[in-house]
């Protein structure tokens, strides 16, 4: 597919920043000696990337957002005491975690303790390589994008275990174990959603994702409800956040792998952790959400404004399970993944291949996309549906009020209506 | 091949420094991967030697001591305190000393039972969440102490023979409001709870006591409740004038967490029906009978117990005659309730651990004393 020739060419453009730091680097290539344009190219980069993305993202709405809409579900005020609104929070905590001892215990493997928050923090970095911000703003467009994104975000699965093996405490251990054997579980119907995406679109390149729903004016999760419910438990599960944080449950084994980490090797699990939940959401508004299209808006609006909102959005979500939800047992998480989610990502798959076939073998209008949305909208709600009954699932058999009975006296016996099922 | 791996228990120390230990409490598991094979509870961290000390203070000056135990429900156990004393000395207490005593008994189980919600909620690792909105109800009636008796933890309020003071008067408009607010905030609680799928996946068939069981550890409280027993002490053994209030006694089905936890949103409600009677029949005259101050109560015994937000809470007393009880002794349902402990997690996982360990709703100050 051709890209799209609505950005023009003129540094001025501000809808495609690339533009504008080919200029200033050609510009520059004629002054100065020729080595020195790369490096020149590297701060720009930092700059730009500080400037537009890691400062609004990582630390006002990973950070400070996070803290502050928390603090609003549960009715108190989040930061309010650091700079205006509390705005620098995010920057005193990098102060006093700068400032703090980071201590190795006894008896710990200290370079492999050492190691770990380095190479956790690499992968989120590299994620960001292959996410399109604009018709041209991607570093990296490569073809196996899709599976480039998946192979390195399983990476950081690695600096956990080695955090947690090596920190000489069984709660350490305890995470290190549960977040193996999670991730392990999670990606197999994390793949098998995204298959299906793959299906669809005809292809692993995340800028022809994004310029194929752009084409057909309609985004992927119109198509794939399903597998976006899909990808966002089974992501939500790797980036170890509630529901499914229990390689860190705090209320059970106090921190998980992270346990005996404390200063500047803690606040780089902390803030890669953000980072990597920004990537996951960034990586789902392209794939499900159109990336930096927008029905034509991005004609007018820059498409990079576009695809950090919607990554914003998306990330609101993670916030606002974290705020609600309680956390699930390893093995009804375990459970979860292999008897629901495999399954219903294998239902979802033979349902897109079917379509797929329908629709290319006998050359279908586009129009039956739509179509072709309201039957995968309907197939998901009842996939789920029946699969839940089919396990099992039966809410309305348990009684949620307790009995009342007005007189003190022994046992009362349990009547067999409300015994319940599972 | 499995046969090849050599896998053996380790033991996992959870407390005393535990985010969810609800104070300095130690339980030593041995687990087998994520199972638990045995729990043993060490205890005593939080001991004061309130019980000896006691031995040498004079009869009222014990009821601050009272406060202390059990910091989440002071009300009850200066209640539970002075109807020992009273029983003791054979003395009376006037009709509107009683009444005060029940609506703060009450409001005290509230208080209690919101903590206690909400950090069985926050066990199961809903973050913060729930406890904050619980805390958040608890508040209002922490406020309606202050106005009442100027403290809001420790409140220091009964007396032998009644109350310390009157009630204001902007305490009855006060009650009401707090009551008109905390109905649809019971109702909120328990049906975000018990709507969420998670929440009824981590706390049903976890930890479950059989009603022998129950009754063979002569548990208490919400947790004999759950488990079916239709026992509580304000029907089977009234104390106050409960038996002119019109209430009913929630039990559960199976006696699992979540039994228990439906148990305690249920007491609330008939909480706030006893107080709306009590304030509605609120009847005049003094609020306290004159005690001199060095009570000397004749030789003998006395144990006096109350239903407590916990449990059976009892106070036992031996006098010699002297101005300081010969013996104090504190039947803590906090104590005993976490003696089936090691029944209900035994089988389970460490996370099932520390929910069943939340639906006991332990509180350490009481355990030690």
């Amino acid at each position: 597919m051709a890209l799209p020739t609505l950005v023009t060419e003129h540094w001025y453009d501000l809808r495609d920043l690339s533009n504008l730091s080919r200029e200033i680097l050609e510009g520059a290539d004629k002054i100065l000696p020729h080595g020195i344009v790369y490096v020149l190219a590297a701060l720009i980069g930092f700059v730009a990337s500080f400037l537009i993305f890691v400062l609004p993202s990582q630390l006002i709405v990973g950070v400070y957002g996070e803290r502050k809409l928390i603090g609003r579900m549960q009715s108190r005020y989040g930061p309010n005491r650091v700079g205006p609104f509390g705005l620098l929070q995010p920057i005193a905590d990098a102060i006093k975690l700068m400032q703090k001892e980071a201590l190795t215990p006894k008896g710990a493997d200290r370079a492999v303790m050492y190691l770990a928050p380095i190479i956790f923090v690499a992968p989120a970095v590299l994620l960001f390589a292959v996410i399109p911000f604009g018709p041209k703003m991607i570093l990296a467009d490569i073809n196996p994008a899709l599976l480039y994104f998946l192979a390195v975000s399983s990476l950081p699965v690695l600096a956990a275990f080695m955090a947690g093996w090596s920190a000489n405490n069984k709660y350490s251990l305890f995470g290190a174990m549960r977040i193996v054997a999670m991730s392990i579980s999670y990606e197999v119907p994390l793949v098998l959603a995204l298959l299906g995406v793959v299906l669809f679109t005809g292809t692993t390149s995340l800028q022809e994702m994004v310029l194929w729903q752009k084409h057909f004016d309609i985004w992927i999760v119109f198509l794939q409800p399903l597998a976006l419910a899909i990808y966002f438990i089974a992501v939500s599960a790797e980036l170890n956040r509630t529901p499914t944080d229990i390689a860190e449950a705090e209320s059970e084994i106090v921190a998980g792998y992270l346990t005996e980490y404390s200063g500047m090797k803690w606040g780089l699990f902390y803030g890669m952790d953000i980072g990597y939940a920004l990537a996951a959401s960034a990586f789902a508004a392209t794939v499900f959400l159109g990336g930096w299209s927008m029905f034509g808006l991005d004609k007018w609006v820059p498409p990079w404004m576009i695809i950090i909102g919607k990554t914003h959005l998306f990330y609101f979500v993670f916030i606002w399970t974290r705020g609600t939800l309680p956390r699930l047992r390893i093995d009804q998480l375990m459970a979860f993944a292999w008897k629901f989610m495999l399954p219903v990502a294998l239902l979802n798959l033979v349902l897109v291949a079917t379509e797929r076939m329908l629709w290319v073998e006998q050359e279908l209008d586009d129009s039956y996309l739509y179509i072709f949305a309201v039957v995968n909208i309907w197939a998901a709600l009842g996939a789920i549906w029946a699969w839940s009954r089919f396990l099992g699932y039966r809410p309305e058999r348990n009684p949620v009020r307790a009995r009342l009975v007005n007189e003190a006296g022994g046992y009362v016996p349990v009547p067999e209506a409300a015994k319940g099922g599972k | 091949m499995t046969d090849a791996i050599k896998t053996e228990p380790f033991v996992l120390n959870i407390g005393p420094q535990h985010p969810s230990t609800h104070g300095v409490f130690r339980i030593k598991v041995t687990v087998d991967g994520e199972k638990v094979l045995d729990a043993e509870m060490v205890m005593g961290y939080l001991h004061r030697s309130m019980e000896k000390l006691a031995e040498e203070r004079t009869y009222t000056q014990n009821i601050p001591f009272t406060d202390r135990t059990d910091y989440l429900s002071s009300m009850a156990n200066n209640l539970g305190y002075c109807l020992a004393v009273e029983k003791l000395a054979g003395i009376g207490v006037p009709a509107r000393g009683d009444a005060i005593r029940v609506i703060m008994a009450e409001l005290q189980r509230l208080a209690s039972h919101c903590m206690a919600v909400g950090a069985f909620t926050n066990d199961t690792g809903a973050w913060q969440t729930p406890v904050m909105w619980a805390f958040r109800e608890r508040e209002k009636i922490l406020d309606i102490f202050e106005m009442t008796c100027g403290a809001r933890l420790t409140c220091n309020y009964m007396r032998i023979g009644g109350v310390a003071f009157d009630l204001p008067a902007a305490f009855e408009p006060a009650v009401r409001k707090l009551l008109r607010e905390l109905v649809p905030f019971i109702d909120e609680m328990e049906g975000l709870l018990v709507g969420n799928e998670i929440f009824l996946a981590r706390t049903r068939g976890v930890g479950v006591l059989t009603p022998e069981q129950a009754t063979n550890a002569s548990l208490s409280g919400p947790l004999l409740r759950g488990s079916g027993i239709a026992w509580d002490l304000r029907k089977a053994d009234p104390y106050c004038g409960y038996e002119q209030y019109d209430f009913d006694i929630p039990i559960g089905y199976q006696g699992d967490s979540f039994d228990r936890f439906i148990v305690r949103i249920e007491e609330m409600r008939q909480s706030i029906k006893i107080i709306k009677q009590a304030l509605d029949g609120l009847p005049g005259g003094p609020h306290s009978t004159q005690v001199p101050l060095a009570l000397r109560p004749p030789q003998g015994e006395a144990y006096a117990r109350v239903e407590g937000s916990r449990g059976e809470l009892g106070y036992y007393l031996v006098s010699d005659d002297g101005p300081s009880p010969y013996r104090f002794h504190i039947r803590a349902p906090s104590f005993i309730n976490l003696s089936a402990l090691k029944e209900m997690t035994v089988g389970g996982t460490v996370a099932d651990a520390i929910v069943v360990l939340g639906s006991i709703d332990v509180v350490v100050g009481e355990i030690d004393r």
